[in-house]
């Protein structure tokens, strides 16, 4: 019997460590026979803390939100074949939600050990490596990337192959591989969840990689907020350092590779490329103008390979089942599978795995639940800073990268925020521009000043101070800011702009000219009454209202003072009749 | 940019803080030969320190080699270093997109009225510093806010201002205890 709790980030910020402490107390306590595990993230964020019970026959189930003092229940139901209750097991619903999906990237996270090279070995782990080292050359391996239509996972979606071909035709040596895990994108967290999951998986693939284009030193560059991340890589580079599959002549083929990891240090625009590179240098991360590209001149001069984690996570798959069996998912030009971290107002928020081409609607809906509280959906926030929002009447985009393209958002690596009526799309693209203006490494004028103009103008629109011609004067700048970047974080910096103001031109109409945020977010163009026909007296908005704007008594309705409030909502909320109405 | 974050520059702290700068020869020992090793000395340089003080830039560049100015440079850019001290407990909130649209700006009035503090500010008994941070990667548990390394998810106004007395209550009943044994 083995007891299995899932334990990636999400998990133990859900409590999961407490669970697995009351498990093993219990277990200890009563002396029983049975194994207590640890495993990734199997994507059910909402879920969490999950726990895993296998019977003697292997059958699993799958125990939901989890707390501690369910331990010793868990164990009776475990041993004795206790029926547990509905609620605490998996609904059969979630099950189809996860059927639905098709793990590939996420193959092992949430079913394996991460902290354990033996897992992995189980499931036909560094199978590929082997069936690469032993029985082809590094242009079979770029072959049958290419069958397989694997595109970049990491935002852009260029070919791996040609990358990988570029670096490979190179002449000069040493060559690096260096496998990109910052993740940038506030509100994504894919490529965690997989290093915390299948950590051993983006080694097998940077070991394919650096055999293809003929490296012996690999890096991780790794988020600095991922500690847990960089702990399960640490440990399995030292497992399969032991076990001789990263070092010197790995499965006496000859072929050396090693790896070590680089933490960041916080800077979004570390992310792009040239600027990961001079990080990686010890430098400030400033991007540099491409060609020479980093398959010419990287890392020190030398030709270097980049690619994201998702990407690598499929490399081993594709050798061990075939680039033809990857290329059978998918679309016409966007094979495979992607991962996307579903989150913002959604029901079912966490980590999906889908086939490309499925529709929106299906990802949000089917997989996803829907809307929380089943409000009215607005938007899907694709691509992060660099992407877009696409509004409900193109719900059945296929997620694919050209249709995507096509909506003014793009791919990206796979954040997909959902947003409700309630969410105003101005005060959207101001928390983007937000971002992107701290974000910025200065360099380019346009993207330093550019972004800090546009916020300016979006601040004020939101702050109730918007000008005629604001609207004009954003779209000017957009075009300014997209034309004088030299990387692309300037240069799609103002697609959340354009986005919102192809998608939602009448949500800044409506706070310009007509002084209202139709979503009721943009508190300075609040305008807060008491309904007289509701009221019935009791004065607890009086009483709570920090400014004594509201006056009124037993026998006289209340009433708010314009000029005294401050449009907390205080009064809203503790109203219990909802006399309060706002507008 | 990051160096300024809106409020002036954030200059290093120019009195010279008196730590202890031979912690760090280990760690310069092992990385100073070692190029582009600058952000990893400056990390472990933090780790030890709790923040970077101007002696201890000073005495990496003199060390390493590198122009006192790269070293400043680079301390600058990153958002990870600091050149403040910072208070006993670290509260690194979350201000990723999937937070900001499940409300972590409530969050933050409600930790700013708390603590009486706003981002990048240590209270005045030093027991806690808020940074706001873009995104933790538990965003389908958002919001969420992590204080010296753990995560607190499903963040309400009134459930961090709970967190955040719970904690003072359990550092005060410490502290007793060790000032009475
Ligand atoms: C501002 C900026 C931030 C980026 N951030 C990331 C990131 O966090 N992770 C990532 O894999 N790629 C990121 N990219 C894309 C990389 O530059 C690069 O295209 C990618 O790592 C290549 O890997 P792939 O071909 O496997 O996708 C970013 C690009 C830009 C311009
Ligand atoms: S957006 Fe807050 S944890 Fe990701």
């Amino acid at each position: 019997m083995r007891i299995v709790v899932g334990q990636g980030s999400c998990g133990i910020a859900a409590g999961a460590t407490k669970v697995s402490t009351a498990l093993e107390n219990e277990i200890t306590q009563r002396n029983l026979p049975v194994s207590l595990e640890l495993t990734g993230c199997c994507g059910t964020c909402y879920l969490e803390p999950v726990v895993d019970i296998y019977d003697e026959h292997n059958e699993k189930t799958t125990f939901v939100m989890v707390t501690p003092d369910m331990a010793g229940e868990l164990i009776d139901i475990a041993l004795e074949g206790k029926t547990p209750v509905e609620t605490q097991i998996i609904s059969a619903e979630d099950m189809e939600a996860q059927a639905k999906q098709k793990k590939v990237a996420l193959r092992n996270a949430g079913s394996i050990n991460p902290e354990d090279i033996n897992d992995y070995l189980a499931v036909d782990g560094y199978k590929a490596i082997e069936k690469v080292l032993t029985t082809m050359s590094p242009t079979e391996v770029i072959e049958e990337i290419k069958i397989s239509g694997l595109r970049g996972r990491g935002g852009a979606g260029f070919p791996t192959w040609f990358k990988w071909n570029a670096a490979y035709q190179q002449k000069e040596s040493p060559k690096y591989m260096v496998c990109n895990a910052d993740e940038g994108d506030p509100g994504a967290f894919m490529d965690r969840s997989v290093l915390e999951g299948d950590p051993h998986g983006i080694i097998e693939g940077m070991l394919i990689g650096g055999y293809a284009i003929g490296a012996s030193e690999g890096i991780f560059y790794v988020r600095a907020e991922y500690p847990l991340a960089i702990k399960r890589l640490e440990i399995a580079i030292e497992q399969a350092r032991e076990k001789g599959f990263l070092g010197k002549n790995i499965l006496g083929t000859g072929f050396d590779f090693d790896l070590w990891i680089k933490a960041g240090a916080g800077a979004f625009v570390c992310g792009e490329e040239t600027a990961l590179i001079a990080s990686l240098e010890g430098e400030r991360g400033m991007p540099r103008l491409k060609p020479p590209f980093p398959a010419q001149k990287g890392y020190w001069q030398k030709p270097t390979n980049i690619n994201n984690v998702e990407t690598l996570a499929n490399v081993p798959w594709i050798f061990r089942n075939g680039g033809a069996a990857f290329a059978a998912m998918g679309t016409e030009l966007s094979k495979g599978t992607k991962v996307f971290a579903l989150t913002g107002k959604i029901k079912k928020g966490g980590l999906v795995e889908i086939p490309m081409g499925l529709s929106l609607r299906e990802v949000i809906f089917d997989i996803g639940g829907g809307i929380l509280d089943d409000k009215a959906f607005k938007a899907v926030q694709m691509g992060g800073p660099s992407g877009g929002c696409i509004p409900a009447q193109l719900l059945d985009t296929p997620v694919d990268y050209e249709s995507i393209t096509k909506t003014g958002a793009i791919m990206g690596s796979g954040g997909m925020v959902v947003m409700d009526e309630t969410t105003c799309m101005v005060e959207m693209a101001r928390f983007f521009l937000d971002f992107t203006r701290k974000e910025s490494c200065g360099k380019c004028i346009h993207c330093r000043m550019g972004t800090k103009r546009m916020l300016e103008i979006l601040t004020r629109i939101t702050d109730g101070k918007g000008k005629e011609g604001d609207i004009e004067l954003l779209e000017e700048l957009c075009e300014k800011v997209k034309e004088g970047s030299l990387c692309a974080l300037g240069g799609t910096a103002p697609n959340p702009v354009l986005t919102t103001l192809q998608y939602f031109r009448d949500e800044y109409e409506a706070h310009i000219y007509e002084h209202k945020c139709p979503s009721h977010q943009c508190t300075h163009l609040l305008t807060y009454t008491i309904s007289e026909e509701a009221c019935r007296k009791c004065g607890i908005c009086a009483r709570n209202c920090p400014t004594d704007a509201i006056s009124g008594s037993k026998d006289v309705v209340y009433v708010i003072d314009q000029d005294l409030c401050i449009k907390c909502g205080k009064c809203k909320t503790v109203c219990p009749f909802k006399a309060v109405d706002v507008d | 940019m990051q160096c300024c974050k809106g409020q002036g520059p954030q200059a290093p702290d120019p009195t010279v803080s008196g730590v202890d700068l031979s912690l760090l020869i280990p760690v310069l020992e092992k990385y100073k030969s070692k190029p582009g090793s600058l952000i990893t000395i400056l990390q472990k340089a933090q780790d030890l320190y709790g923040y970077l003080p101007i002696d201890v830039l000073d005495y990496v560049a003199s060390e390493t080699g590198i122009k006192p100015p790269n070293v400043y440079g680079v301390a600058t850019f990153y958002t990870q270093f600091r050149l403040k001290p910072i208070g006993k407990y670290l509260i690194m909130l979350c201000m990723g997109t999937a937070c900001h649209v499940n409300g972590a700006s409530a969050i933050e009035d409600a930790i700013c009225d708390e603590l009486k503090i706003v981002d990048g500010e240590t209270t005045e008994d030093n027991l806690f510093t808020l940074n706001n941070v873009a995104c933790l990667g538990c965003c389908s548990l958002s919001p969420v806010m992590m204080i010296n390394g753990e995560t607190h998810a499903k963040l309400t106004p009134d459930k961090a201002r709970k967190i955040l007395r719970e904690i003072r209550k359990q550092d005060q009943l410490e502290t007793g205890k060790e000032a009475t044994s």
